[in-house]
C-alpha cells in the first residue's frame, strides 16, 4: 500500500476536527487557574496570542488537546481551557503521537522549551518530525532553563555564564530549524513572542498543515536570560536583521529593503546589498521545495548571533503522515479480514478430547 | 505400502518393519545442536506433531543470545527440549531421557543433564578431529567409553541427507543443512508420531521455494526410512494421547497467549489498542504477533525508543483506548518515570515485562524472575501499582485479560511479569469459548461531576468503591480539563502543593491499590489437610513446584502447594494460609524477592529458596529441598 492511494497529501491539517458553528472568544479559552509565570515573561504573550487565535479556527473546543513536557513553557496546558495534559520531561511528543495515532479528531499541540525538546526530548522531538505525525509542536527558545533557575540549554550562547557555567559554556549549540529540517520534517516555522501578528500567521499554517509542524518561537526569559533577543525587537536593529519569508517573493530585507538574499558560489544562500547583488539574482522564496536542502540553508542565514534571523515558514511540503498511514493499516486490515476471535484463538491446528 | 526410501512419492509415511514396541507414559527429548542447524524449529515440529497425537506438553527452547554465535562451540548450542506424556504434565522435563546432538559440541553442553541409561543420538559426520578439539575433547567420544553408561546410536545424518537430495540439484552445503529434518524424521518414526502436519507445514512455509521445500520433505522422509530399514533400532516408543480435560486444545506458547490475550482484552472492552514498544528479547514476539491482527482494531507503533514506546501507550489510554507496552527488564528502568506518570494521572495502562536475566543487560535469552521489587518499587516517591504473573504458558491469554480488567477497572498502570521460560515456552491450551470471557467494558465520563454543585468537572472525583477516577476522554463537551505529573488536589484536580492534600492523595492511590479486588489464592493438598509444609511460588515456576510436589507426595510425604498469580495486592486469604503452617517454603529464581516481601507484610519467616542460573527450576532439585524441608519440619515437632 501507499500513502498515494488514500490521497492523503491533499487533507488539510485539521479535517477530520469537527467544528464548531458557535462564534468563539478568546475568553472562552481561558481556564480558571491563575497564570503562574514571572513578571514580563514572554510566556505571557505567546498565551494571549494563541488563546485568541485558536477561536479562529472554529473547532469544537473539547477537540483540541495541549500536551507538554516540564520546564516554564510547559506549565502553558494548564492555561488552557482545553483537554491537556502536563507529562512528563521531553516526552510529550511520544504521548501526543499515541494519542494523535488513536484519535485523528482532535487537534493535537506540543507546547516544549529548548531544553525540554531539544535536550532531554531530542530523541521524541526528532523521531515525530520524521514520522510526520500531525502534531503541531511549539517549541519556546529561551535560551536558557528557566524552571530549574539558569543553568545553560542547548540553544545558549557558547561563552555563557551560567549557575552551572561560571566559566562559560563550552557547548556549541543547536540551531533548532536546522535540526528539524535534518529530522526530515514537513514544516517548520520560526517567530517572535512579541509578533503576534507573524506568530499567527505561522500558526494558522501550522494548524492547516497535515503532518508535523515545528514552530520555534524566540522567547524571552527575562529571569535568567533577559534580553537574549532585544536585537531583533530594538526597531532599527530589527529593520537590519531579521528576514521575513513571504512565498512566493523576493527574499528581501533591511531598510527600504535594500538587503537580499542570493545564491552562494558553493550553491547555499547569503545574503547581500541588492544593489550589488541585482533584483534579477534575487532568490524568490518557496517552503514547498521539496529538498530540504534549500530550507536548510536559510536557516544557516541566522546564526546563533541573530545577525540575519529569517522568520515565517521555511518549509512546508506535502507527505503522508505516521497516523493516517497507520490508521488507514487498521482499516485496510478489518475490511480485508472480518475480526473473529474465536477464529483466532483456535488457529490451525486443533485437536479433540473427548 | 512400502515406498522407495529414494522416492519422492507423497504417500502418507506407514511403518511396515516389526519392531518392539515398548509403551512409556512420558518421554523428554531433547534436540541440541549449533544454533545454525535448526534445532528450534526441529524441536517445534516435533511438539506440534506430539500436540496433534493429543498427548499433554511442555518444551523448553535454549538458546544463546547471539544471532550466530562462533560454529561448533560450547556458546554456539542451541537446544530445545519438549516433554510430552498421557497424563497432564507440569514441566518440561528435568532431564531428557533422548538427547538428539548434531556435533560434539552439543553433546558436551548436554552430556550432563543425560541420566545413565538414556538414549544419544549423534551425527557422526560432525565427529571429525576438528570440532572435537574446537569443544577441548582429546578423544572422541564416541569411540573411547565414556558413554558406555548410554545407548548410543551413530547415524551419519550429513551423509545421508546429502545422499538422499543427491539428485535434487540442490548444493551439498544446502542439502547438508537440511538434516534436521532428517532427525525430525527419525525421531517421528522412532515415537510414531503422525508426520502429515509436518509434511503439510514444510510445504507451506517454503511455498515460495518449492525445490528447498521438497528437499526438506525429502530429508524428513529420509530419516523416517532409515529408522524404519536399518536394524540398528529394534525398539519404538509409544506414548498415548493424554487424558485432559474435554474440550478443543492448541499447543501455544507463551508469548502467542500473552498477545492472544491483549487481542481478546480489545474485542471484550470495546477499546481500540495501541501496542507502544520497541524490540527486546524476549518481549520481541508479542510485538510481531500483534502487528498481524490490525484488523482487530490493534495499532502497533514501534517507538524510537523503550520510553517514546509506553509513552505513545499512555498517551493513546488518554485519549480513550487500551494502552499497551511490553518489554524485558531493562526496559522496564527506562519506562520507570512513565509508569510514574500513569499512576498519578490515574490512567489505565498495561505493561508488560518479559523477564530476562539481570542485571543490565544479563542473559537476554535467559529466564528470571528478578524483575519483582524493580515492578513493585521501582519508580521514585509512593508510587503503587499491582502486578499480575501468569504461571504458565497458557496462563498467558488469562492474566493478559486479568491484568486489563484491573487497569480500566482502577485506572492505573498494571504489571504482567511474564519471563522467558513462560514467553517461549509451550503446552496445549484447552481454547476457551469467547462467549465465556470477562466482560471488560468501560463507560466514560460524560456529565460535569463536581462534588461542589458548580456543574465543572472534577477529574479526581472517585468512585467510592474502587477509588477509580473517571475517565473523561477529549472530545467530551464541557468535560475539558488538565491532568498531569503534578500532586492534584483531592477531587477537583487543580496542581497542589498542600501538605494535607498531598498526604490524602498518597493514601489514597494506595488505597486504591490496596482495594483491588484479587481472588483468593487456592490451595492444592491431597492429603486433606495433612501437610505441614506449604511451598508457595509464583509465575513461571508453578510447574516445577508443582512437579515437585508430586514427586515429594508419591515417596509419601505430605506437602500443600500454593501459587501466586496476583503479586500486588496479594490476596487477602494469604496471611492467615501462611500461618496455617509450620513451614511455608518459597523457590524463586531471584534472591529472594517474593520471601522479602511476604516477610516484610505478614512476619512471617518464610523459607526462601533461591536460584539464578538462568534456567528453569528442576522438579528434581525441588522434591530435594522439599524433602529436607519436611524431614526438618518432623524433626522440629518431636524436639
Ligand atoms: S523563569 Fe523565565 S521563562 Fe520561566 S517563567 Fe520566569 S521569566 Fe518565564
Amino acid at each position: 500500500m501507499t500513502a498515494t492511494d488514500l490521497g492523503l497529501p491533499t487533507l488539510g491539517g485539521l479535517d477530520l476536527v469537527p467544528t464548531s458553528d458557535e462564534p468563539q472568544k478568546s475568553k472562552e479559552y481561558k481556564s480558571d487557574q491563575e497564570v503562574r509565570w514571572c513578571p514580563g515573561c514572554g510566556d505571557y504573550i505567546v498565551l494571549n496570542t494563541i488563546q485568541s487565535f485558536l477561536p479562529t479556527l472554529g473547532l469544537r473546543r473539547e477537540n483540541i488537546v495541549f500536551v507538554s513536557g516540564i520546564g516554564c513553557s510547559s506549565r502553558f496546558p494548564y492555561y488552557m481551557n482545553t483537554y491537556g495534559m502536563h507529562s512528563i520531561h521531553g516526552r510529550a511528543p511520544a504521548i501526543a503521537t499515541g494519542l494523535a495515532t488513536t484519535r485523528p479528531d482532535l487537534s493535537v499541540w506540543v507546547v516544549t522549551g529548548d531544553g525540554d525538546a531539544l535536550s532531554i526530548g531530542g530523541n521524541h522531538l526528532i523521531h515525530s518530525l520524521r514520522r510526520n505525525v500531525n502534531l503541531k509542536i511549539l517549541l519556546f527558545n529561551n535560551r536558557i532553563y528557566g524552571l530549574t533557575k539558569g543553568q545553560y540549554s542547548p540553544t545558549s550562547d557558547q561563552g555563557m555564564v551560567t549557575k552551572s557555567t561560571p566559566m562559560g559554556s563550552v557547548d556549541t549549540p543547536f540551531n533548532p530549524i536546522s535540526l528539524a529540517l535534518g529530522a526530515e520534517a514537513s514544516f517548520v516555522g520560526r517567530a517572535l513572542d512579541s509578533d503576534k501578528k507573524g506568530l499567527t500567521e505561522v500558526l494558522g499554517a501550522a494548524a492547516a498543515h497535515r503532518g508535523s509542524a515545528l514552530v520555534e518561537i524566540y522567547q524571552n526569559c527575562p529571569i535568567f536570560n533577559d534580553g537574549a533577543f532585544d536585537v531583533l525587537k530594538d526597531k532599527d536593529e530589527a529593520e537590519r536583521r531579521l528576514i521575513p519569508l513571504k512565498a512566493g517573493e523576493p527574499i528581501r530585507f533591511g531598510p527600504d529593503g535594500d538587503y537580499g538574499v542570493t545564491r552562494s558560489a558553493w550553491g547555499g544562500l547569503e545574503a547581500g546589498k541588492v544593489s550589488e547583488i541585482g533584483e534579477d539574482n534575487l532568490v524568490v522564496h518557496d517552503p514547498t521545495i521539496e529538498d530540504t536542502a534549500y530550507a536548510f540553508a536559510l536557516s544557516r542565514l541566522g546564526g546563533q548571533d541573530l545577525q540575519q534571523t529569517p522568520t515565517g515558514i521555511f518549509r512546508q511540503v506535502s507527505r503522508p503522515t505516521y497516523d493516517d498511514q497507520a490508521r488507514a493499516q487498521v482499516q485496510q486490515a478489518a475490511e480485508a479480514k472480518t475480526p473473529d476471535l474465536h477464529a483466532l484463538l483456535r488457529g490451525k491446528d486443533t485437536w479433540t478430547v473427548t | 505400502m512400502s515406498t522407495s526410501p529414494n522416492g519422492t512419492g507423497t504417500e502418507p509415511l506407514s511403518a511396515t518393519r516389526p519392531t518392539e514396541i515398548s509403551r512409556l507414559d512420558r518421554v523428554v527429548i531433547r534436540f541440541a545442536g549449533d544454533s545454525g542447524d535448526g534445532m528450534q524449529l526441529t524441536g517445534d515440529r516435533f511438539t506440534s506433531e506430539a500436540a496433534a497425537f493429543g498427548n499433554d506438553l511442555a518444551t523448553l527452547p535454549n538458546f544463546p543470545a547471539e544471532i550466530r554465535a562462533p560454529q561448533g562451540t560450547i556458546p554456539g548450542v542451541s537446544s530445545f527440549q519438549v516433554h510430552f506424556a498421557d497424563y497432564d504434565i507440569l514441566t518440561p522435563g528435568d532431564r531428557p531421557d533422548v538427547l538428539v546432538a548434531m556435533n560434539p559440541a552439543a553433546l558436551k553442553a548436554n552430556l550432563a543433564d543425560v541420566p545413565r541409561g538414556g538414549t544419544i543420538i549423534v551425527n557422526i559426520d560432525e565427529f571429525n578431529k576438528r570440532n572435537l578439539s574446537k569443544v577441548g575433547y582429546d578423544s572422541d567420544p564416541l569411540e573411547d567409553d565414556s558413554l558406555s553408561a548410554f545407548e548410543v546410536h551413530r547415524v551419519a545424518m550429513s551423509t545421508l541427507t546429502q545422499g538422499a537430495l543427491a539428485e535434487t540439484g540442490l548444493g551439498k552445503k544446502d542439502a547438508e543443512r537440511c538434516k534436521n529434518m532428517f532427525a525430525l524424521g527419525l525421531l517421528s518414526w522412532m515415537y510414531h508420531r503422525p508426520t502429515e502436519g509436518t509434511e503439510r507445514f514444510l510445504q507451506e512455509k517454503f511455498a515460495k521455494k518449492p525445490d528447498i521445500a521438497e528437499a526438506n520433505l525429502l530429508a524428513f522422509r529420509a530419516g523416517w526410512y532409515y529408522g524404519e530399514t536399518t536394524e540398528s533400532f529394534a525398539t519404538t516408543f509409544e506414548v498415548a494421547p493424554a487424558k485432559l480435560a474435554p474440550g478443543t486444545y492448541r499447543q501455544i506458547t507463551g508469548n502467542t497467549a500473552l498477545a492472544y490475550g491483549i487481542v481478546a482484552a480489545g474485542q471484550r472492552s470495546g477499546l481500540p489498542i495501541l501496542l507502544g514498544t520497541y524490540p527486546i528479547t524476549p518481549a520481541s514476539d508479542v510485538l510481531h504477533e500483534l502487528s498481524k491482527h490490525k484488523n482487530f482494531g490493534i495499532t502497533t507503533f514501534q517507538a524510537e525508543d523503550e520510553i517514546a514506546g509506553i509513552g505513545a501507550a499512555l498517551g493513546a489510554s488518554y485519549g480513550g483506548a487500551l494502552g499497551i507496552t511490553s518489554t524485558s527488564g531493562p526496559g522496564v528502568a527506562l519506562k520507570s518515570e512513565t509508569i510514574g506518570l500513569g499512576v498519578m494521572t490515574e490512567l489505565p495502562l498495561v505493561v508488560i515485562d518479559v523477564q530476562r536475566g539481570g542485571p543490565s543487560t544479563g542473559l537476554p535469552t535467559k529466564t528470571e524472575q528478578a524483575d519483582l521489587l524493580q515492578a513493585m518499587f521501582g519508580r521514585n516517591g509512593e508510587s503503587p501499582v499491582p502486578i499480575v504473573a501468569p504461571c504458565t504458558p497458557a496462563d498467558c491469554f488469562d492474566i493478559a485479560l486479568e491484568a486489563t480488567r484491573i487497569a480500566l477497572t482502577y485506572r492505573t498502570p498494571v504489571l504482567l511479569l511474564s519471563d522467558g521460560a513462560v514467553a517461549n515456552g509451550s503446552e496445549p491450551w484447552l481454547i476457551p469459548d469467547v462467549e465465556d470471557l470477562p466482560d471488560l467494558r468501560v463507560t466514560f465520563a460524560s456529565e460535569p461531576n463536581a462534588t461542589d454543585g458548580s456543574g465543572e468537572f472534577w477529574p479526581y472525583v472517585r468512585d467510592p468503591e474502587t477509588l477509580a477516577r473517571e475517565w473523561a476522554v477529549p472530545g467530551t463537551p464541557g468535560l475539558q480539563h488538565r491532568i498531569g505529573g503534578l500532586e492534584k488536589q483531592d477531587g477537583k484536580g487543580s496542581i497542589s502543593y498542600d501538605p494535607d492534600n498531598h498526604e490524602a492523595m498518597v493514601r489514597i492511590r494506595q488505597a486504591k491499590i490496596d482495594g483491588i479486588d484479587v481472588p483468593d489464592v487456592t490451595v492444592d493438598d491431597p492429603s486433606g489437610g495433612k501437610a505441614r509444609v506449604l511451598a508457595l511460588g509464583w509465575g513461571s515456576s508453578f510447574g516445577p513446584i508443582g512437579a515437585a510436589c508430586r514427586r515429594v507426595r508419591k515417596n509419601g510425604l505430605p506437602i500443600a502447594q500454593a501459587h501466586l498469580r496476583h503479586l500486588n495486592p496479594l490476596p487477602g486469604n494469604l496471611g492467615d494460609l501462611l500461618r496455617a503452617y509450620d513451614t511455608v517454603v518459597v523457590p524463586e529464581m531471584n534472591m529472594g524477592q517474593l520471601a522479602m516481601l511476604l516477610r516484610a507484610k505478614y512476619l512471617i519467616d518464610v523459607q526462601s529458596y533461591t536460584k539464578v542460573a538462568g534456567l528453569p527450576f528442576k522438579a528434581e532439585e525441588l522434591e530435594g529441598v522439599f524433602t529436607d524441608t519436611i524431614t526438618a519440619a518432623r524433626k522440629e515437632a518431636t524436639l
